[in-house]
C-alpha cells in the first residue's frame, strides 16, 4: 500500500514537472516570430515519417546510424513495459499482463530484452567513440564541458536503465525457477529470451530474500530512471527524441537555396520604383511593432528558428561537412544551434523572472555569435543537408547578416564595394553597363 | 571556329521576332574573361542546333543573388524587381544560363516577386538537345578515355538537387566519370558562395578552393569540369596553387561539349 502510494505520487510528481517543462519550452519557442509551415501536410506527414520514425538520412553514416537505430528502437519498444510497470506500480500486482497475454508477454518481454542488449551494445560503442576514439566532430571548442557531460550522462543513464531491466528480470526468473516469484505459485520458467539465462546463470546463487530485494531494486531503479531521464530531457540536448517528430513536420519544403523574401522590404521598394508615388505623402502607419530587418536576438528569429534550436542534439555533422570549419575558420553552423538555444533560455528566463519589458542588455549577435562566424558562411547548405533531423543553421546566419547590413551597415569593407558595385553600375565588379554586349563582338 | 551569331531582346523585338528562350549571361558570363569563352561555348551550341534564342545585351543586370546572400535584401529587391520590368516588357517565358547562382535567384527568389518564368540550367538544356537528337558529338572524340570529375556547385546540386544532368553530358563524351570522395549531396563548396568571391576569406588554416582541389587531385582526373563559372574560378585558383595547372585543365561542361562536337 505505501509502495502504491509513493509510486503514485511519483508517477504524478514526475509527469508533472516533465509537463510544466514542456509549456516553459513550448512559450520559448513561441518568442520567435511566425512562419506559415501548415502548407502541404501530406508532404509533411511524408518527410516526418522517413526522417524522424525513418531515421533516412542518419543512414548517410551506417555505422552510427545503426547504432543509434538500436537504441531508438529499444528506447521506442521498452515504453511498452512501461505501461505494465505503472499498471503494477498502482495496483500493487505483479506482472499483471502475464497471464492474460500468455505467449503474447513472453514475446513482447523478449523482444525488449534483445534490444535492450543491442542498446547496450550500442551505448557502449558510442561512449567509446565520444572518450576513447575522441571523434574528431566531439572535441570542437562549443563541445567543452556541459555538452560533453550531459552526452555522456545521458549514455551512462541508458547503461543503468538496461541493468535494472536485466537485474529485474534476472531475479526475477532466478526466483520462478525456485517457485517463489510473485508471477506465480509454482516453479517454471518465464522463458524470456535473454534472461533465462542470466536469471539461473548470474542470479542463481542468491537466496529468495536476496532476490526478492534485487528484483524490486531492478523494478523500482528501472521506475526511478525513466523519470530522471524524462524529467532531465527539457534540460538536455537528449530533448531531440521529441521534438525530432514536430521539427521534421514543420521541415522547410522550399529548394534549399531559395532564401526568403523580405516583404517588409517589397513594400519599400515598390514605394521607390513607383513614378506615381508621391514623395511628400505620410508614410502608411505599419501594423503592429515596427519589425527588424534581420535578426539581432531571439525574438527576431522565427519559432521554426527556436525549434530547430531546442530540436539539435549537438552530433556535429553539419560542423563536420562546413567547409568554414573544416577549413579552421570559427563558424560552426552546431554552435549557432546551440548559441540561439542558450541565449533563447536566458532571454525567456529574464523575463520570466523580472517581467516583459525586462532587457538584460545582451543579444545574441555579438554576445553569443560573433560576425566573424557569420561572415565565414559560403551559404553551401552542407550543414542544411547533413542533418539528421532538418535543423537549418543557414537561415539563422543569413537573417544575422541581413541585420548586420541593413539595420547597422556593418560588413567587411570588399563586400560594401560589391554592393555599391551592383547598385550603380548592375555588376558586382566595376564594369559599365553599357558593355555587358561587349563579348558578343570579341575574339 | 565559326563565328557566333547572338541576337539581342531589342533587336529581335525590332524585327517582330519572339525567341523561344532567353540566354542569361550573367555578371560573370558577360565581363571575366574566363567566364566569356564558357559563354561563347553555350552560344555555340544554341548556333549549331539553330536554337531560338536571344541575350539581353545591356538591359541584363545582376540578379541580385550577391546582395542576397551577403544580407542586403534592398540592393537585392531593387534589382530582381528592375530585371523583372525588363524580363517581363519582353514576355519571356523561358530563361536558360549557365551560372547557378542566376539560376538559383531567377527560378526561385524572383516568383514572390512577381517574376515567374520556367528557368533552366544551361547543362539541362544541353542534356534536352543531345536526347532529341538536336546536337551530335562526334565519335572517338577528343575526351575519349579520359578521366574527368565533376565539382557539384553547390547552387546547382544541394540548392536545387540538379546532380545528373552534367554528369549524363560528361558520359556522352566517352570520358570516364571519376567521383571525388565528396561528390553530390555532399560534395564540398569550392569557397566562392554566400558573397565570399568578392572577399577575403575568415581567418583559418586553409583556403577552401584548395581543400577542394585536393579532393579533385586525389581522383587523378586530367579535367576538372563544372557548371559554374565561380566555381571554375576557385578551381583555377586551387590547381595552380598545387602547380598543377599544366597537367590539368577546368573546363565547364559546356565548353566539353562544344570540344567534342568540335564547335
Amino acid at each position: 500500500m505505501i509502495a502504491a502510494i509513493i509510486f503514485s505520487v511519483l508517477l504524478i510528481g514526475g509527469f508533472g514537472w516533465f509537463g510544466v517543462n514542456i509549456l516553459k519550452i513550448r512559450s520559448n519557442i513561441l518568442l520567435g516570430r511566425d512562419v506559415n509551415r501548415k502548407d502541404k501536410p501530406g508532404e509533411r506527414w511524408k518527410t516526418m515519417t522517413l526522417v524522424a520514425l525513418g531515421q533516412k538520412k542518419m543512414f548517410a553514416r551506417p555505422i552510427p546510424a545503426l547504432l543509434h537505430l538500436g537504441i531508438y528502437v529499444a528506447f521506442v519498444i521498452t515504453q511498452v513495459e512501461l505501461i505494465e510497470i505503472i499498471y503494477d506500480g498502482i495496483t500493487g500486482s505483479h506482472r499483471a499482463f502475464m497471464s492474460s497475454l500468455g505467449g503474447l508477454y513472453t514475446l513482447a518481454v523478449s523482444i525488449i530484452e534483445v534490444l535492450s542488449v543491442a542498446a547496450l551494445i550500442a551505448t557502449i560503442a558510442f561512449l567509446s567513440r565520444r572518450n576513447i576514439l575522441k571523434l574528431a566532430r566531439f572535441q570542437k571548442p562549443e563541445m567543452k564541458g556541459f555538452p560533453t557531460f550531459d552526452a555522456n550522462l545521458i549514455l551512462c543513464m541508458e547503461l543503468v536503465l538496461v541493468f535494472c531491466i536485466f537485474t529485474m528480470n534476472g531475479a526475477d526468473e532466478a526466483l520462478y525457477l525456485k517457485g517463489a516469484s510473485h508471477a506465480s505459485h509454482e516453479a517454471g520458467s518465464f522463458g524470456f529470451a535473454i534472461s533465462s539465462w542470466v536469471g539461473p546463470h548470474i542470479f542463481g546463487g542468491f537466496s529468495v530474500e536476496t532476490l526478492h530485494i534485487l528484483e524490486r531494486v531492478g523494478w523500482w531503479g528501472h521506475w526511478f530512471m525513466v523519470l530522471a531521464f524524462l524529467n532531465y530531457l527539457p534540460y538536455s540536448k537528449h530533448f531531440h527524441i521529441l521534438l525530432a517528430f514536430p521539427n521534421t513536420w514543420y521541415s522547410n519544403l522550399e529548394k534549399k537555396g531559395k532564401f526568403t523574401n523580405m516583404e517588409s522590404v517589397t513594400a519599400e521598394v515598390k514605394l521607390m520604383l513607383d513614378p506615381t508615388a508621391d514623395p511628400y505623402a505620410a508614410p502608411v502607419a505599419a501594423e503592429g511593432t515596427p519589425q527588424r530587418f534581420g535578426a539581432k536576438d531571439i525574438n527576431d528569429l522565427t519559432w521554426k528558428n527556436l525549434m530547430d534550436a531546442y530540436t539539435c542534439t549537438e552530433c556535429g555533422r553539419c560542423t563536420s561537412a562546413c567547409p568554414a570549419n573544416i577549413t579552421g575558420k570559427k563558424l560552426s553552423p552546431r554552435k549557432i544551434m546551440m548559441d540561439t538555444r542558450d541565449r533563447m533560455v536566458e532571454y525567456a528566463d529574464g523575463k520570466r523572472k523580472n517581467g516583459l519589458d525586462y532587457e538584460d542588455g545582451k543579444s545574441l549577435l555579438g554576445d553569443y555569435i560573433t560576425e566573424e562566424e557569420i561572415w565565414a558562411c559560403t551559404s553551401c547548405n552542407a550543414c542544411v543537408q547533413e542533418c539528421p533531423v532538418n535543423i537549418d543553421p543557414l537561415a539563422i546566419i543569413v537573417d544575422l547578416r541581413r541585420y548586420l547590413v541593413m539595420e547597422e551597415s556593418k560588413m567587411p569593407t570588399e563586400l560594401t564595394g560589391m554592393l555599391t558595385n551592383i547598385e550603380n553600375n548592375g555588376a558586382p565588379w566595376q564594369f559599365s553597363p553599357a558593355d555587358r554586349g561587349n563579348w558578343i563582338h570579341e575574339d | 571556329m565559326s563565328t557566333i551569331h547572338v541576337p539581342t531582346m531589342a533587336e529581335m523585338m525590332a524585327q517582330g521576332q519572339t525567341p523561344d528562350i532567353l540566354f542569361w549571361v550573367g555578371c560573370s558570363g558577360s565581363f571575366d574573361d574566363r567566364a566569356k569563352k564558357i559563354t561563347k561555348a553555350l552560344v555555340r551550341i544554341l548556333n549549331e542546333c539553330k536554337v531560338n534564342f536571344a541575350v539581353l545585351g545591356a538591359e541584363e543586370s545582376c540578379t541580385g543573388d550577391p546582395a542576397k546572400r551577403a544580407g542586403n535584401e534592398f540592393t537585392f529587391q531593387m534589382q530582381a524587381m528592375m530585371n523583372i520590368q525588363v524580363l517581363d516588357g519582353y514576355e519571356v517565358k523561358k530563361i536558360v544560363t549557365a551560372c547557378p547562382h542566376c539560376f538559383n535567384t531567377l527560378k526561385n527568389e524572383y516568383p514572390e516577386l512577381g517574376g515567374k518564368y520556367e528557368v533552366i540550367h544551361h547543362t539541362q538544356l544541353i542534356q534536352e538537345l543531345i536526347n532529341s537528337g538536336k546536337l551530335k558529338l562526334k565519335e572517338g572524340g577528343v575526351f575519349k578515355g579520359k578521366k574527368i570529375t565533376f565539382h557539384d556547385p553547390c547552387y546547382l546540386g544541394r540548392a536545387n538537387d540538379v546532380y545528373e544532368a552534367p554528369r549524363m553530358l560528361i558520359e556522352k563524351l566517352d570520358a570516364e566519370l571519376v567521383e571525388m570522395k565528396r561528390c553530390k549531396t555532399n560534395g564540398l563548396c569550392c569557397g566562392a558562395g554566400g558573397a565570399q568571391m568578392f572577399k577575403e576569406a575568415e581567418k583559418g588554416n586553409k583556403e577552401v578552393n584548395v581543400e577542394r582541389t585536393e579532393d579533385a587531385l586525389e581522383t587523378q582526373a586530367t579535367i576538372i569540369a563544372t557548371g559554374c563559372p565561380f566555381c571554375n574560378t576557385m578551381m583555377t585558383d586551387g590547381v595552380k596553387n598545387f602547380n598543377k595547372e599544366n597537367e590539368i585543365q577546368v573546363l565547364d561542361v559546356a565548353e566539353l561539349i562544344a570540344n567534342a562536337a568540335e564547335l
